[in-house]
Protein backbone atom coordinates (compact mmCIF):
# COMPACT_ATOMS: atom_id res chain seq x y z
CA UNK A 1 0.00 0.00 0.00
CA UNK A 2 2.40 2.27 1.02
CA UNK A 3 4.67 1.89 -2.30
CA UNK A 4 1.56 3.38 -4.03
CA UNK A 5 2.31 6.62 -1.89
CA UNK A 6 5.87 6.24 -2.87
CA UNK A 7 5.47 6.16 -6.52
CA UNK A 8 2.63 8.79 -6.73
CA UNK A 9 5.25 11.24 -4.65
CA UNK A 10 7.75 10.07 -7.04
CA UNK A 11 5.72 10.88 -9.95
CA UNK A 12 4.92 13.92 -8.49
CA UNK A 13 8.63 14.94 -8.16
CA UNK A 14 9.28 14.39 -11.21
CA UNK A 15 6.66 16.42 -12.84
CA UNK A 16 7.65 19.41 -11.08
CA UNK A 17 11.47 18.84 -11.64
CA UNK A 18 10.15 18.57 -15.58
CA UNK A 19 8.35 21.58 -15.35
CA UNK A 20 10.59 23.86 -13.47
CA UNK A 21 13.42 23.03 -16.36
CA UNK A 22 10.95 23.71 -18.76
CA UNK A 23 10.39 27.21 -16.98
CA UNK A 24 13.87 27.45 -16.97
CA UNK A 25 14.84 26.82 -20.73
CA UNK A 26 11.84 29.50 -21.54
CA UNK A 27 13.35 32.05 -19.48
CA UNK A 28 16.59 31.38 -20.96
CA UNK A 29 15.25 31.25 -24.74
CA UNK A 30 13.05 34.68 -24.03
CA UNK A 31 16.37 36.05 -22.56
CA UNK A 32 17.95 35.57 -25.73
CA UNK A 33 15.32 36.54 -27.53
CA UNK A 34 15.12 40.27 -25.80
CA UNK A 35 18.89 40.70 -23.98
CA UNK A 36 20.70 38.94 -27.56
CA UNK A 37 19.88 41.64 -30.29
CA UNK A 38 22.05 44.28 -27.74
CA UNK A 39 24.70 41.81 -27.46
CA UNK A 40 25.31 41.59 -30.89
CA UNK A 41 24.19 38.10 -30.58
CA UNK A 42 21.02 37.00 -32.16
CA UNK A 43 19.99 33.65 -33.83
CA UNK A 44 20.26 33.85 -37.30
CA UNK A 45 17.92 35.37 -39.52
CA UNK A 46 18.33 32.24 -42.25
CA UNK A 47 17.91 29.42 -39.52
CA UNK A 48 14.46 31.40 -38.58
CA UNK A 49 13.24 31.18 -41.87
CA UNK A 50 14.03 28.00 -41.64
CA UNK A 51 12.19 27.47 -38.86
CA UNK A 52 9.06 29.10 -40.44
CA UNK A 53 9.16 27.45 -43.46
CA UNK A 54 8.95 24.18 -41.61
CA UNK A 55 6.81 25.16 -39.11
CA UNK A 56 4.47 27.12 -41.17
CA UNK A 57 4.70 26.73 -44.68
CA UNK A 58 4.88 22.99 -45.11
CA UNK A 59 1.74 22.69 -42.53
CA UNK A 60 -0.69 24.82 -44.47
CA UNK A 61 -2.20 21.97 -46.32
CA UNK A 62 -2.59 19.30 -43.61
CA UNK A 63 -4.14 22.34 -41.47
CA UNK A 64 -6.35 23.49 -44.23
CA UNK A 65 -7.55 20.10 -44.94
CA UNK A 66 -8.08 19.28 -41.33
CA UNK A 67 -10.00 22.38 -40.37
CA UNK A 68 -12.15 22.39 -43.39
CA UNK A 69 -13.57 18.68 -42.54
CA UNK A 70 -14.35 19.95 -39.32
CA UNK A 71 -16.14 22.75 -40.20
CA UNK A 72 -18.24 20.10 -42.62
CA UNK A 73 -18.69 17.87 -39.55
CA UNK A 74 -19.71 21.00 -37.13
CA UNK A 75 -22.45 22.07 -39.64
CA UNK A 76 -24.04 18.43 -40.12
CA UNK A 77 -24.21 17.69 -36.73
CA UNK A 78 -25.45 20.75 -35.49
CA UNK A 79 -27.84 21.07 -38.37
CA UNK A 80 -29.21 17.56 -37.07
CA UNK A 81 -30.05 19.34 -33.90
CA UNK A 82 -31.04 22.57 -35.08
CA UNK A 83 -33.34 21.17 -37.86
CA UNK A 84 -35.98 19.94 -34.67
CA UNK A 85 -36.29 23.70 -33.86
CA UNK A 86 -36.44 25.16 -36.91
CA UNK A 87 -33.62 27.23 -36.87
CA UNK A 88 -31.10 25.98 -39.24
CA UNK A 89 -30.20 29.43 -39.66
CA UNK A 90 -27.92 29.08 -36.94
CA UNK A 91 -25.42 26.84 -38.21
CA UNK A 92 -23.40 29.61 -39.53
CA UNK A 93 -22.56 30.92 -36.36
CA UNK A 94 -22.40 27.75 -34.62
CA UNK A 95 -19.62 26.97 -37.07
CA UNK A 96 -18.12 30.24 -36.79
CA UNK A 97 -18.14 30.97 -33.53
CA UNK A 98 -16.67 26.89 -32.18
CA UNK A 99 -14.14 26.98 -34.95
CA UNK A 100 -12.77 30.26 -34.09
CA UNK A 101 -12.79 30.07 -30.42
CA UNK A 102 -11.90 26.25 -29.67
CA UNK A 103 -11.39 24.24 -32.53
CA UNK A 104 -9.34 26.04 -35.21
CA UNK A 105 -6.64 27.02 -32.36
CA UNK A 106 -6.64 23.86 -31.25
CA UNK A 107 -6.53 21.03 -33.86
CA UNK A 108 -4.20 23.64 -34.85
CA UNK A 109 -1.57 23.09 -32.49
CA UNK A 110 -2.68 19.64 -32.55
CA UNK A 111 -1.32 18.89 -36.21
CA UNK A 112 1.46 20.98 -35.19
CA UNK A 113 2.88 18.97 -31.96
CA UNK A 114 2.76 15.97 -33.56
CA UNK A 115 4.45 16.97 -36.80
CA UNK A 116 6.73 20.08 -35.93
CA UNK A 117 7.47 19.40 -32.04
CA UNK A 118 7.94 15.36 -32.89
CA UNK A 119 10.59 16.42 -35.46
CA UNK A 120 12.25 18.84 -33.59
CA UNK A 121 12.49 16.27 -30.21
CA UNK A 122 14.03 13.68 -32.85
CA UNK A 123 16.43 16.32 -34.78
CA UNK A 124 17.49 17.73 -31.04
CA UNK A 125 17.59 14.17 -29.30
CA UNK A 126 19.73 12.69 -32.53
CA UNK A 127 22.16 15.79 -31.89
CA UNK A 128 22.90 15.21 -28.21
CA UNK A 129 23.14 11.20 -28.12
CA UNK A 130 25.87 12.11 -31.25
CA UNK A 131 27.74 14.61 -29.12
CA UNK A 132 26.26 17.38 -31.59
CA UNK A 133 25.25 19.36 -28.73
CA UNK A 134 28.66 19.06 -26.46
CA UNK A 135 30.71 20.39 -29.54
CA UNK A 136 28.11 23.61 -29.73
CA UNK A 137 29.26 24.24 -26.32
CA UNK A 138 32.76 23.48 -26.88
CA UNK A 139 32.73 25.86 -30.20
CA UNK A 140 31.04 28.45 -27.37
CA UNK A 141 27.58 27.99 -28.86
CA UNK A 142 24.83 28.10 -26.68
CA UNK A 143 23.07 25.26 -27.41
CA UNK A 144 19.40 27.41 -26.40
CA UNK A 145 20.62 30.79 -28.66
CA UNK A 146 21.41 28.72 -31.66
CA UNK A 147 18.45 25.93 -32.01
CA UNK A 148 16.21 26.33 -29.22
CA UNK A 149 15.60 30.17 -30.19
CA UNK A 150 14.80 29.72 -34.17
CA UNK A 151 12.52 26.86 -33.39
CA UNK A 152 10.87 29.14 -30.81
CA UNK A 153 10.19 32.10 -32.69
CA UNK A 154 8.97 29.72 -35.92
CA UNK A 155 6.11 28.62 -33.86
CA UNK A 156 5.36 31.31 -32.28
CA UNK A 157 4.95 33.17 -35.37
CA UNK A 158 3.38 30.58 -37.81
CA UNK A 159 1.06 28.72 -35.46
CA UNK A 160 -1.14 32.06 -35.09
CA UNK A 161 -0.79 32.37 -38.77
CA UNK A 162 -2.11 28.89 -39.26
CA UNK A 163 -4.81 29.22 -37.04
CA UNK A 164 -6.43 32.26 -38.92
CA UNK A 165 -6.01 30.18 -41.98
CA UNK A 166 -7.57 27.24 -40.17
CA UNK A 167 -10.77 29.50 -38.68
CA UNK A 168 -11.14 30.60 -42.75
CA UNK A 169 -11.15 26.92 -43.97
CA UNK A 170 -13.68 25.75 -41.14
CA UNK A 171 -16.06 28.43 -42.26
CA UNK A 172 -15.35 27.77 -45.61
CA UNK A 173 -16.40 23.84 -44.34
CA UNK A 174 -19.48 24.90 -42.66
CA UNK A 175 -20.95 27.33 -45.60
CA UNK A 176 -20.11 24.15 -48.45
CA UNK A 177 -22.79 22.01 -46.21
CA UNK A 178 -25.01 25.24 -45.50
CA UNK A 179 -25.25 26.30 -49.04
CA UNK A 180 -25.16 22.93 -50.95
CA UNK A 181 -27.52 20.32 -48.65
CA UNK A 182 -29.41 23.30 -46.03
CA UNK A 183 -30.57 25.74 -48.78
CA UNK A 184 -29.11 28.61 -46.78
CA UNK A 185 -27.91 30.67 -49.39
CA UNK A 186 -24.15 32.02 -49.71
CA UNK A 187 -25.25 35.65 -48.46
CA UNK A 188 -27.37 34.57 -46.15
CA UNK A 189 -24.99 31.90 -44.59
CA UNK A 190 -22.01 34.53 -44.53
CA UNK A 191 -24.06 37.70 -43.11
CA UNK A 192 -25.31 35.08 -40.49
CA UNK A 193 -21.44 34.05 -39.57
CA UNK A 194 -20.36 37.36 -38.82
CA UNK A 195 -22.84 39.08 -37.34
CA UNK A 196 -22.91 36.55 -33.98
CA UNK A 197 -18.99 36.89 -34.36
CA UNK A 198 -17.76 38.76 -31.81
CA UNK A 199 -13.56 40.25 -32.03
CA UNK A 200 -13.17 38.43 -28.84
CA UNK A 201 -14.05 35.36 -30.24
CA UNK A 202 -11.07 35.57 -33.15
CA UNK A 203 -8.41 37.16 -30.18
CA UNK A 204 -9.10 34.91 -27.99
CA UNK A 205 -8.20 31.85 -30.25
CA UNK A 206 -5.11 33.72 -31.60
CA UNK A 207 -3.84 34.19 -27.78
CA UNK A 208 -4.87 30.74 -27.13
CA UNK A 209 -2.60 29.55 -30.50
CA UNK A 210 0.13 31.52 -29.24
CA UNK A 211 0.68 29.87 -26.04
CA UNK A 212 0.08 26.78 -27.60
CA UNK A 213 2.98 27.11 -29.81
CA UNK A 214 4.79 28.51 -27.12
CA UNK A 215 4.06 25.04 -24.94
CA UNK A 216 4.99 23.10 -28.61
CA UNK A 217 8.46 24.58 -28.54
CA UNK A 218 9.32 24.38 -25.32
CA UNK A 219 8.45 21.01 -24.58
CA UNK A 220 9.92 19.38 -27.43
CA UNK A 221 12.95 21.40 -27.09
CA UNK A 222 13.72 20.32 -23.39
CA UNK A 223 12.82 16.74 -24.33
CA UNK A 224 14.93 16.66 -27.00
CA UNK A 225 17.90 18.52 -25.41
CA UNK A 226 17.52 15.84 -22.15
CA UNK A 227 17.60 12.68 -24.31
CA UNK A 228 19.92 10.05 -23.20
CA UNK A 229 20.69 6.40 -24.66
CA UNK A 230 21.22 6.19 -28.49
CA UNK A 231 18.14 5.26 -30.68
CA UNK A 232 16.26 4.28 -28.29
CA UNK A 233 16.53 7.48 -26.35
CA UNK A 234 15.42 9.60 -29.55
CA UNK A 235 12.41 6.85 -30.16
CA UNK A 236 11.28 7.70 -26.50
CA UNK A 237 11.76 11.57 -26.48
CA UNK A 238 9.58 11.66 -29.61
CA UNK A 239 6.60 10.23 -28.38
CA UNK A 240 7.32 11.51 -24.86
CA UNK A 241 7.16 15.18 -26.24
CA UNK A 242 4.07 14.48 -28.44
CA UNK A 243 2.41 12.93 -25.52
CA UNK A 244 3.10 15.67 -23.17
CA UNK A 245 2.21 18.50 -25.92
CA UNK A 246 -1.09 17.39 -26.42
CA UNK A 247 -1.96 17.13 -22.76
CA UNK A 248 -0.10 20.64 -22.27
CA UNK A 249 -2.81 21.70 -24.91
CA UNK A 250 -5.57 20.57 -23.47
CA UNK A 251 -5.05 21.45 -20.25
CA UNK A 252 -3.84 25.29 -21.48
CA UNK A 253 -7.44 25.16 -23.27
CA UNK A 254 -9.27 24.48 -20.52
CA UNK A 255 -7.37 27.18 -18.39
CA UNK A 256 -7.93 30.00 -21.21
CA UNK A 257 -11.19 29.09 -21.92
CA UNK A 258 -11.87 29.55 -18.17
CA UNK A 259 -10.22 32.73 -18.20
CA UNK A 260 -11.24 33.95 -20.66
CA UNK A 261 -15.31 33.20 -20.97
CA UNK A 262 -16.28 31.33 -17.67
CA UNK A 263 -14.59 33.84 -15.23
CA UNK A 264 -17.88 36.30 -16.60
CA UNK A 265 -20.21 33.89 -16.25
CA UNK B 1 64.87 12.44 -23.32
CA UNK B 2 62.39 15.74 -21.84
CA UNK B 3 62.49 18.42 -24.07
CA UNK B 4 61.07 20.32 -21.98
CA UNK B 5 61.75 22.32 -18.97
CA UNK B 6 59.82 21.99 -16.06
CA UNK B 7 60.86 25.04 -14.73
CA UNK B 8 61.26 27.04 -17.86
CA UNK B 9 58.31 25.98 -20.15
CA UNK B 10 54.90 27.74 -19.00
CA UNK B 11 52.04 25.64 -17.66
CA UNK B 12 48.92 25.59 -20.02
CA UNK B 13 46.18 23.65 -18.42
CA UNK B 14 46.88 22.41 -14.73
CA UNK B 15 45.01 20.13 -12.54
CA UNK B 16 44.49 19.98 -9.38
CA UNK B 17 43.36 17.12 -6.49
CA UNK B 18 40.52 16.64 -9.29
CA UNK B 19 37.46 14.22 -7.51
CA UNK B 20 34.36 13.52 -9.80
CA UNK B 21 31.56 11.18 -8.41
CA UNK B 22 28.56 10.51 -10.53
CA UNK B 23 26.42 8.78 -7.23
CA UNK B 24 28.42 6.91 -5.30
CA UNK B 25 30.77 5.93 -7.90
CA UNK B 26 34.45 7.76 -7.66
CA UNK B 27 35.27 7.52 -11.26
CA UNK B 28 38.00 10.51 -11.03
CA UNK B 29 39.61 9.99 -7.78
CA UNK B 30 42.03 13.03 -6.80
CA UNK B 31 43.86 13.70 -10.68
CA UNK B 32 47.03 16.38 -10.84
CA UNK B 33 48.35 16.90 -14.19
CA UNK B 34 50.28 19.85 -15.50
CA UNK B 35 50.69 19.86 -19.26
CA UNK B 36 53.41 22.57 -20.71
CA UNK B 37 52.71 24.87 -23.59
CA UNK B 38 53.41 23.06 -27.26
CA UNK B 39 53.90 19.30 -26.26
CA UNK B 40 51.51 16.41 -27.25
CA UNK B 41 50.08 15.19 -23.96
CA UNK B 42 48.76 11.98 -23.95
CA UNK B 43 46.55 10.42 -21.48
CA UNK B 44 45.82 6.78 -22.11
CA UNK B 45 44.26 4.08 -20.20
CA UNK B 46 41.42 1.39 -20.33
CA UNK B 47 38.07 1.85 -21.19
CA UNK B 48 36.47 3.30 -18.52
CA UNK B 49 39.06 4.39 -16.37
CA UNK B 50 37.76 7.87 -16.96
CA UNK B 51 39.54 9.36 -19.12
CA UNK B 52 37.36 10.96 -21.52
CA UNK B 53 35.64 12.20 -18.23
CA UNK B 54 38.53 13.65 -17.47
CA UNK B 55 38.89 15.84 -21.04
CA UNK B 56 35.19 16.84 -20.31
CA UNK B 57 36.22 18.28 -17.07
CA UNK B 58 39.10 20.21 -18.90
CA UNK B 59 37.57 21.87 -21.57
CA UNK B 60 34.74 22.70 -18.89
CA UNK B 61 31.39 21.09 -20.17
CA UNK B 62 31.67 18.76 -17.06
CA UNK B 63 32.24 20.40 -13.21
CA UNK B 64 34.29 18.54 -10.57
CA UNK B 65 33.01 17.22 -7.20
CA UNK B 66 35.99 18.92 -5.80
CA UNK B 67 38.77 19.94 -7.00
CA UNK B 68 40.43 22.70 -9.39
CA UNK B 69 41.05 23.31 -12.99
CA UNK B 70 43.58 25.48 -14.76
CA UNK B 71 43.04 26.44 -18.32
CA UNK B 72 45.60 28.98 -19.57
CA UNK B 73 45.22 30.54 -16.15
CA UNK B 74 41.84 30.79 -15.12
CA UNK B 75 40.05 28.54 -13.00
CA UNK B 76 37.27 27.00 -15.30
CA UNK B 77 35.68 24.92 -12.30
CA UNK B 78 33.86 27.84 -10.44
CA UNK B 79 34.10 29.88 -13.87
CA UNK B 80 30.79 31.76 -15.43
CA UNK B 81 29.24 30.17 -18.02
CA UNK B 82 30.71 33.80 -20.13
CA UNK B 83 34.00 33.83 -18.82
CA UNK B 84 33.89 30.00 -19.88
CA UNK B 85 33.15 30.70 -23.58
CA UNK B 86 35.88 33.35 -24.17
CA UNK B 87 38.21 30.63 -23.07
CA UNK B 88 36.35 27.77 -25.08
CA UNK B 89 36.88 30.00 -28.45
CA UNK B 90 40.87 29.61 -27.73
CA UNK B 91 40.56 25.82 -27.56
CA UNK B 92 39.46 23.28 -30.02
CA UNK B 93 38.24 19.94 -29.43
CA UNK B 94 37.80 17.03 -31.88
CA UNK B 95 35.49 14.60 -30.50
CA UNK B 96 35.40 10.25 -30.87
CA UNK B 97 32.39 10.48 -33.24
CA UNK B 98 33.17 13.40 -34.98
CA UNK B 99 29.78 15.39 -33.90
CA UNK B 100 29.68 17.25 -37.39
CA UNK B 101 26.61 18.72 -37.62
CA UNK B 102 24.89 16.62 -39.99
CA UNK B 103 22.24 19.29 -41.44
CA UNK B 104 25.14 21.73 -42.48
CA UNK B 105 27.86 20.64 -45.42
CA UNK B 106 31.75 20.34 -44.93
CA UNK B 107 32.58 23.87 -45.68
CA UNK B 108 29.54 24.97 -42.95
CA UNK B 109 30.69 22.82 -40.31
CA UNK B 110 34.26 24.33 -40.62
CA UNK B 111 33.25 27.94 -41.07
CA UNK B 112 30.69 27.73 -37.85
CA UNK B 113 32.56 28.93 -35.34
CA UNK B 114 34.50 31.75 -37.79
CA UNK B 115 30.94 32.85 -38.62
CA UNK B 116 29.53 32.89 -35.04
CA UNK B 117 32.88 34.42 -33.45
CA UNK B 118 34.32 36.74 -35.92
CA UNK B 119 33.04 39.57 -38.37
CA UNK B 120 34.93 38.31 -41.14
CA UNK B 121 33.61 38.89 -44.71
CA UNK B 122 32.31 36.12 -46.32
CA UNK B 123 35.12 35.90 -48.47
CA UNK B 124 37.73 35.65 -45.87
CA UNK B 125 36.04 33.15 -44.72
CA UNK B 126 35.34 31.34 -47.22
CA UNK B 127 39.79 31.23 -48.03
CA UNK B 128 40.11 30.55 -44.01
CA UNK B 129 37.77 27.60 -44.27
CA UNK B 130 39.56 26.13 -47.82
CA UNK B 131 42.83 26.62 -45.63
CA UNK B 132 41.84 24.74 -42.98
CA UNK B 133 40.43 21.70 -45.31
CA UNK B 134 43.76 21.72 -47.04
CA UNK B 135 45.91 21.10 -43.60
CA UNK B 136 43.79 17.87 -43.42
CA UNK B 137 43.60 17.15 -47.38
CA UNK B 138 40.05 17.57 -47.89
CA UNK B 139 39.93 21.05 -50.43
CA UNK B 140 37.70 20.52 -52.22
CA UNK B 141 35.05 18.86 -50.38
CA UNK B 142 33.01 21.83 -49.14
CA UNK B 143 30.21 20.99 -50.66
CA UNK B 144 29.07 17.79 -48.94
CA UNK B 145 26.81 16.34 -46.14
CA UNK B 146 29.10 14.30 -43.11
CA UNK B 147 26.48 11.94 -44.65
CA UNK B 148 28.22 11.90 -47.52
CA UNK B 149 31.81 11.01 -46.91
CA UNK B 150 33.59 8.43 -44.76
CA UNK B 151 34.42 7.73 -40.91
CA UNK B 152 38.09 8.73 -41.49
CA UNK B 153 37.46 11.89 -43.37
CA UNK B 154 34.76 13.10 -41.33
CA UNK B 155 37.07 12.83 -38.44
CA UNK B 156 39.64 15.34 -40.65
CA UNK B 157 36.48 17.22 -40.87
CA UNK B 158 36.36 17.39 -37.07
CA UNK B 159 39.73 18.14 -37.30
CA UNK B 160 39.28 20.65 -39.56
CA UNK B 161 36.36 22.75 -37.29
CA UNK B 162 38.67 22.26 -34.36
CA UNK B 163 41.50 24.57 -35.56
CA UNK B 164 39.33 26.60 -37.83
CA UNK B 165 39.45 29.47 -34.50
CA UNK B 166 43.43 28.59 -34.59
CA UNK B 167 43.13 27.49 -31.02
CA UNK B 168 46.17 27.53 -28.20
CA UNK B 169 44.90 24.30 -27.40
CA UNK B 170 43.43 21.38 -28.99
CA UNK B 171 41.56 18.16 -27.50
CA UNK B 172 41.62 15.11 -29.26
CA UNK B 173 38.90 12.11 -27.84
CA UNK B 174 39.77 8.78 -29.58
CA UNK B 175 41.62 10.25 -32.50
CA UNK B 176 41.80 6.59 -34.33
CA UNK B 177 39.58 4.69 -32.68
CA UNK B 178 37.64 2.93 -35.42
CA UNK B 179 39.41 3.92 -38.02
CA UNK B 180 41.75 1.52 -40.45
CA UNK B 181 45.95 1.46 -39.75
CA UNK B 182 46.54 3.76 -42.67
CA UNK B 183 44.04 6.27 -42.00
CA UNK B 184 45.33 6.03 -38.02
CA UNK B 185 48.51 6.96 -39.54
CA UNK B 186 47.42 9.54 -41.02
CA UNK B 187 45.64 11.37 -38.15
CA UNK B 188 48.39 10.35 -35.67
CA UNK B 189 50.84 12.45 -38.43
CA UNK B 190 48.30 15.31 -38.86
CA UNK B 191 48.48 15.49 -34.87
CA UNK B 192 52.07 15.72 -34.78
CA UNK B 193 51.95 17.62 -37.83
CA UNK B 194 49.62 20.46 -36.85
CA UNK B 195 51.54 20.71 -33.28
CA UNK B 196 54.38 21.97 -34.77
CA UNK B 197 53.03 24.16 -37.57
CA UNK B 198 50.68 25.92 -36.06
CA UNK B 199 52.60 25.22 -32.21
CA UNK B 200 49.56 24.05 -30.58
CA UNK B 201 49.38 22.60 -27.15
CA UNK B 202 47.88 18.85 -28.32
CA UNK B 203 45.93 16.91 -25.81
CA UNK B 204 45.08 13.37 -26.95
CA UNK B 205 43.21 10.79 -24.88
CA UNK B 206 43.39 7.35 -26.38
CA UNK B 207 44.15 3.70 -25.97
CA UNK B 208 45.84 3.36 -29.15
CA UNK B 209 49.21 2.33 -27.89
CA UNK B 210 50.67 2.14 -31.69
CA UNK B 211 49.70 5.94 -31.98
CA UNK B 212 50.16 6.99 -27.98
CA UNK B 213 54.37 5.99 -28.84
CA UNK B 214 54.32 7.94 -31.76
CA UNK B 215 53.56 11.19 -30.91
CA UNK B 216 53.39 11.57 -27.60
CA UNK B 217 55.78 13.91 -25.62
CA UNK B 218 54.88 12.99 -22.59
CA UNK B 219 51.93 10.05 -21.29
CA UNK B 220 49.98 9.95 -18.35
CA UNK B 221 48.62 6.72 -17.40
CA UNK B 222 45.33 6.22 -15.69
CA UNK B 223 43.97 3.66 -14.05
CA UNK B 224 40.58 3.50 -11.69
CA UNK B 225 40.24 7.29 -11.82
CA UNK B 226 44.17 8.00 -10.12
CA UNK B 227 46.76 9.20 -12.43
CA UNK B 228 49.32 6.00 -12.24
CA UNK B 229 52.10 7.25 -13.88
CA UNK B 230 53.75 10.37 -15.87
CA UNK B 231 56.70 10.32 -18.32
CA UNK B 232 57.93 10.44 -21.53
CA UNK B 233 57.37 7.31 -23.70
CA UNK B 234 60.78 5.79 -23.13
CA UNK B 235 60.15 6.27 -19.30
CA UNK B 236 56.56 4.54 -19.66
CA UNK B 237 57.64 1.95 -21.93
CA UNK B 238 60.49 1.39 -19.31
CA UNK B 239 58.33 1.34 -16.19
CA UNK B 240 58.46 -1.10 -13.76
CA UNK B 241 55.04 -0.51 -12.62
CA UNK B 242 53.24 -4.37 -13.45
CA UNK B 243 49.66 -2.45 -14.62
CA UNK B 244 51.52 -0.01 -16.88
CA UNK B 245 53.55 -2.86 -18.07
CA UNK B 246 50.43 -4.84 -18.74
CA UNK B 247 48.56 -2.06 -20.56
CA UNK B 248 51.66 -1.50 -22.58
CA UNK B 249 51.95 -5.11 -23.10
CA UNK B 250 48.51 -5.66 -23.77
CA UNK B 251 49.06 -9.05 -22.31
CA UNK B 252 45.71 -11.00 -20.86
CA UNK B 253 47.93 -11.73 -17.33
CA UNK B 254 48.67 -9.03 -14.81
CA UNK B 255 47.44 -6.89 -12.08
CA UNK B 256 44.45 -5.38 -14.22
CA UNK B 257 42.18 -8.17 -14.08
CA UNK B 258 38.58 -8.41 -16.92
CA UNK B 259 36.74 -10.32 -14.03
CA UNK B 260 35.09 -9.60 -10.78
CA UNK B 261 36.53 -10.91 -7.69
CA UNK B 262 35.95 -14.47 -7.68
CA UNK B 263 34.38 -14.80 -4.28
CA UNK B 264 32.10 -12.13 -5.41
CA UNK B 265 30.61 -14.47 -8.59
CA UNK B 266 30.53 -17.47 -6.41
CA UNK B 267 28.00 -15.87 -4.41
CA UNK B 268 26.45 -14.17 -7.43
CA UNK B 269 25.76 -17.39 -8.99
CA UNK B 270 24.53 -18.95 -5.77
CA UNK B 271 22.55 -16.31 -4.67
Amino acid sequence: MSSIFFATGKMYLGFIREFTSILALLYDTVAWIVVGPFRGKVASRQSIFQQMVFAGVQSVIIVAFISLFTGIVIAMQSAYQLKQLGAVVYVAPMVSISITRELGPVFTALVVAGRVGSAIAAELGTMKVSEQIEALETLAIDPVRFLVVPRFLGLLVMVPCLTLMANFMGIVGGLIVGVTTLDIGFHRYVLFSFDFLVWKDIWSGLVKSALFAIAIAMISCHVGLSTKGGAEGVGKSTTLSVVISFIMIIVLDCIMTGVFFFSQV
Amino acid sequence: MNKFDAEKDEVVIEVKDLVRKFGDRVVLNGINIKIRKGEIFVIMGGSGCGKSTLLRHIIGNLKPTSGQIFLMGKDIASAEEAALNEIRKKIGMSFQSSALFDSMTVGENVSLPLREHTKLNKNVIEIMVKMKLELVGLRGFEDLLPSEISGGMKKRVGLARAIAMDPQIVFYDEPTAGLDPIMSSVIDKLIVDLSNKLSMTSVVVTHDMKSVMAIADRIAMLYEGRVLEIGTPDEIKNSKNPLVKQFINGSFDGPISFFQEKEDYLDQLTG
